[in-house]
């Protein structure tokens, strides 16, 4: 191990001593390069953000007035002497994974990524390195996606049939990233789409970047009947609530990772769980690691124990890191990222 | 095997008790007779023994999914579930299997006979011919755990629906010792057996906790009271000069009771007497803690016969003379219950005892003796009351007293199963004690998973995860910072228990967020509940 790392895990963030700049930091820090836009990741407080252009409204729109400056990808930039640069992750519109390059040495910090194509945001490009940090929020063998395609064909055929039972489908994902995702591969031929306020005002921050189809927003004058047999998109806490009301009859599923696991499934207590996750699976996770040809991996959030000790048997020089991004986050305490606050 | 995975997966993924009985009604609609018989057999907990052991599914597992074992097994705390994380870590093949569900059964009943190398090349080449939710059904068959939110009564109701045939006469038609081995579809339903109909039980009635005040169930006058005693719920049946006990679980008991079976030599023919097994000591009933050292042997020994001899305690007489009389009145059939213990005379059968109160403050100071007297509270039954099927409400009540409670320090967590999968839902609580060197410190006295919500569940897997000390597979010690309120039934000294102390359905009644650890009590506390 080197004396002096490139990268290090402090009480603020992941910090890059040299160029005295912090990673997605959790506490407020004067320059702050962040990857993208779910909350976790990206703050209140500091004085000045770096991303990638694309996140700029996103966060510009969940953070107000900041000062922050978009980059392109592929395009790097020296802070004394260390090289920067962004790189798509996959994970959500402007996701991005953070490459640093000193003296010939070249970290990684992934940011939450996916691997699959979602046809929405820029697809993940595998970034060559010495050490990768990464996240692993779903690295167990028992996680293996199908590929998109089914799971929206399971969508719309679940939308159809809901239909012709003459009841509305509620489909909860959430707000960044999930519900356009939703929005982007429904089957319009089958009828409207409605939105909840949330995903409504984050759609619309999304829209001059996103080719997207009609949404509805439901307010207090739209009638339960004009509703009826279309299809509700909202994010996962309206679930349950009197705004429901409108919508009866109606059908509710959920978009997530973690509805490959049948206990979660159950606990949300919707009716159809739908596994579509905008991280990678466990082979995903591997293969990345693989393509990056690093020799060292750091793991931060999800199942970072078990993950790396896996890495660690098959050949890596692995270890994980405490980060304050919602680790081991959960269905059920994963929080909404979306409101306007 | 498609259409019953498919009908599995529909029940499971709806809690609307509407849709459930629709998608089992369908089911039973379009499904061969022997797959019937097979789905009734499996949904009434009635499995073929287990052809292959746990340990070899996992090794079978690990090595399709080309990951080593202990990955498996970290896998497996997480999913919670064995079956699915099969299911899960398993590849996808593309090929898939015809065969229905009574032929994979019929194979797997084969099967345990088999030689090591035949299970391991049978199973994983069925994980491959299946997708992946029959793969979880094949497995969970496999594993012989099989608890997927359906009740017997549930598909009972199904079942009536398919075949018009009356929903309680169904519930008994399906009691007892019947095998997909030695009966029909058409048999079991529609035909009548005299010879499984010897030792064949009747469905128990049961209560439900009365949760309003007394006074609303109306005049005292219509209602009669016992002791609820806190046993093992059984059924007595004496028919064709035999006997069979059966727990309300219905497994059939008779072997583990000799002394219950002697009653044989007492009764009449043509008798069922519902009533508890008690541990009945030097001439007192004695503890449920007593009984659980009979409760899962195999064999009863001279000593422990000695040591904990049981009685029956008879609540009520369901046939008499070979007829079914749980339609007439409870008044009467008690009648004929006091007349039946009386003349046979036999020491290990009791009559439990029936109170008659002036008035529900009567009632209610009779319940606050219930602790001495070693019962859970009262049960409140209806003079004119039918024996019912079932959990039903209006005619009996449990009313028990309330529970002994302390509070305690949360010490460990453990990953939580079906619902809670992936959650730290278990808990392991400490009470303060004070060591040789004069230092407090926590003591483990119980384990409790249940009385919190879901919200208050999902903050305290979030304290679990943030003030982890040390991890042992599923189970996490923590920091010591949150007390919880426990409540109990029972207590009494244990030397099975590193506190001393047993307790009896302990369980979560509050979260005391006002209280630091230092508050929780103590364990000299918790002895000092323990009855004389």
């Amino acid at each position: 191990m080197k004396e002096k790392q490139l990268l290090i895990f402090n009480s603020k963030g992941i910090y890059c001593p040299q160029a005295q700049v912090y990673l997605d930091p959790w506490k407020p820090v004067n320059r702050a390069i962040i990857t993208h836009g779910h909350s976790d990741h990206s703050r209140f407080g500091h004085k000045h953000y770096l991303t990638h252009h694309k996140n700029v409204p996103i966060i510009r729109h969940r953070l107000g007035d900041i000062n922050v400056q978009g980059v392109e990808w592929n395009e790097p930039f020296t802070i004394n002497g260390v090289t920067f640069s962004l790189h798509p992750a996959g994970h959500i519109v402007g996701s991005s994974q953070v490459r640093v390059e000193y003296k010939g040495e070249v970290w990684v910090f992934t940011g939450d990524y996916k691997t699959e194509p979602d046809g929405l945001s820029t697809p993940y490009e595998s970034v060559r390195c010495n050490t990768m940090i990464t996240e692993c929020t779903f690295g167990l063998p028992a996680f293996k996606w199908k590929p998109q395609e089914k799971v929206f064909e399971e969508i719309n055929k679940w939308w159809k049939e809901n239909q012709e039972e003459g009841k509305t489908s509620v489909l909860f994902g959430y707000t960044l990233g999930k519900a356009q995702r939703i929005l982007k591969h429904l089957d319009t031929s089958i009828g409207k789409i409605y939105t909840h306020g949330a995903v409504e005002n984050m759609t619309e921050v999304l829209r001059p970047q996103l080719l997207l189809p009609e949404t509805h927003l439901i307010t207090r004058e739209t009638s339960p009947k004009e509703i009826k047999g279309n299809i509700v998109v909202a994010p996962p806490s309206a679930h349950g609530t009197p705004w429901m009301r409108k919508f009866v009859p109606f059908e509710t599923g959920t978009c997530s990772g973690w509805m490959a696991f049948r206990g979660a499934r159950n606990r949300r207590a919707t009716d159809r769980g739908f596994v579509l996750s905008d991280h990678c699976d466990w082979q995903g996770l591997l293969l990345s690691i693989k393509e990056s040809g690093a020799s060292r991996v750091i793991c931060t959030h999800g199942y970072t124990h078990i993950f790396s000790k896996y890495l660690t048997e098959i050949g890596y020089e692995a270890s994980t890191e405490n980060t304050e991004y919602d680790s081991e986050k959960d269905d059920v305490t994963e929080v909404e990222t979306t409101e306007k606050v | 095997m498609k259409n019953f995975a498919k009908m599995i997966e529909e029940l499971d993924s709806t809690n609307k008790t509407n849709q459930k009985v629709a998608a089992l009604s369908e089911y039973f609609a379009r499904a061969n007779d022997r797959d019937k018989l097979w789905t009734m057999a499996i949904l009434a907990h009635r499995r073929p023994p287990r052809p292959v052991n746990t340990t070899l599914l996992r090794t079978y597992a690990a090595e399709l999914a080309e990951i080593p074992l202990w990955l498996f097994e970290e896998s497996y705390h997480i999913v919670g579930d064995l079956a699915e994380s099969i299911a899960l870590v398993v590849p996808n093949d593309t090929h898939s299997s015809d065969k229905s569900l009574s032929e994979i059964l019929d194979e797997l009943v084969l099967l345990k006979a088999k030689s090591e190398q035949e299970k391991k090349s049978y199973v994983q080449s069925m994980w491959l011919q299946l997708d992946y939710y029959a793969r979880f059904v094949f497995t969970k068959l496999l594993t012989g755990s099989f608890r997927i939110g359906i009740s017997q009564k549930l598909m009972t109701k199904a079942l009536s629906n398919v075949t018009n045939v009356d929903e309680e006469e169904l519930a008994y038609r399906l009691m007892g010792d019947w095998s997909t081995k030695d009966t029909t579809f058409e048999e079991l339903v529609f035909g009548r057996n005299e010879q499984a109909y010897v030792s064949k039980p009747y469905p128990f009635y049961l209560a439900y906790a009365l949760e309003n005040e007394p006074q609303d169930l109306g005049d005292v006058s219509d209602w009669v009271a016992e002791h609820k005693w806190d046993g093992i719920r059984g059924q007595l049946i004496v028919r064709k000069s035999e006997i069979f006990i059966w727990s309300r679980g219905e497994e059939l008991v008779t072997d583990k009771y000799p002394e219950l079976a002697e009653l044989l030599n007492f009764l009449p023919n043509g008798i069922v007497i519902d009533g508890e097994i008690l541990p009945y000591i030097e001439g007192q009933i004695g503890l449920f803690n007593d009984l659980q050292k009979r409760i899962g042997r195999k064999t009863v020994g001279k000593t422990i016969l000695q040591q904990v001899p049981v009685i029956f305690k008879a609540y009520d007489l369901l046939e008499h003379q070979g007829k079914d009389i749980r339609k007439s009145s409870y008044k009467n059939r008690r009648q004929l219950l006091e007349e039946l213990v009386k003349k046979s005379a036999a020491a290990a059968l009791h009559i439990s005892e029936q109170m008659e109160f002036n008035s529900w403050e009567d009632m209610s100071a009779e319940r606050d003796r219930s602790r001495d007297k070693r019962s859970e509270g009262l049960m409140l039954k209806k003079k004119e009351a039918e024996y019912q099927v079932g959990r039903k409400k209006g005619d009996w009540w449990k009313w028990k007293i309330a529970p002994l409670t302390i509070d305690a320090v949360l010490t460990y967590g453990m990953r939580g199963h079906g619902r809670r999968t992936n959650l730290f839902t278990d808990y392991t609580f400490g009470l303060w004690q004070e060591n040789e060197e004069g230092k407090k410190e926590l003591v483990t006295f119980a384990k409790a998973y249940s009385g919190l919500t879901d919200k208050e569940f999902g903050q305290v897997d979030a304290i679990i995860k943030k003030t982890t000390l040390d991890r042992f597979g599923p189970v996490r010690s923590v920091q010591p910072t949150q007390v919880f309120e426990l409540a109990f039934e029972g207590i009494a000294f244990s030397n099975r228990h590193k506190s001393g102390v047993a307790v009896r359905f302990p369980r979560i009644i509050r979260w005391r967020k006002d209280k630091k650890i230092e508050d929780a009590n103590s364990l000299d506390d918790l002895k000092a509940l323990i009855p004389e």
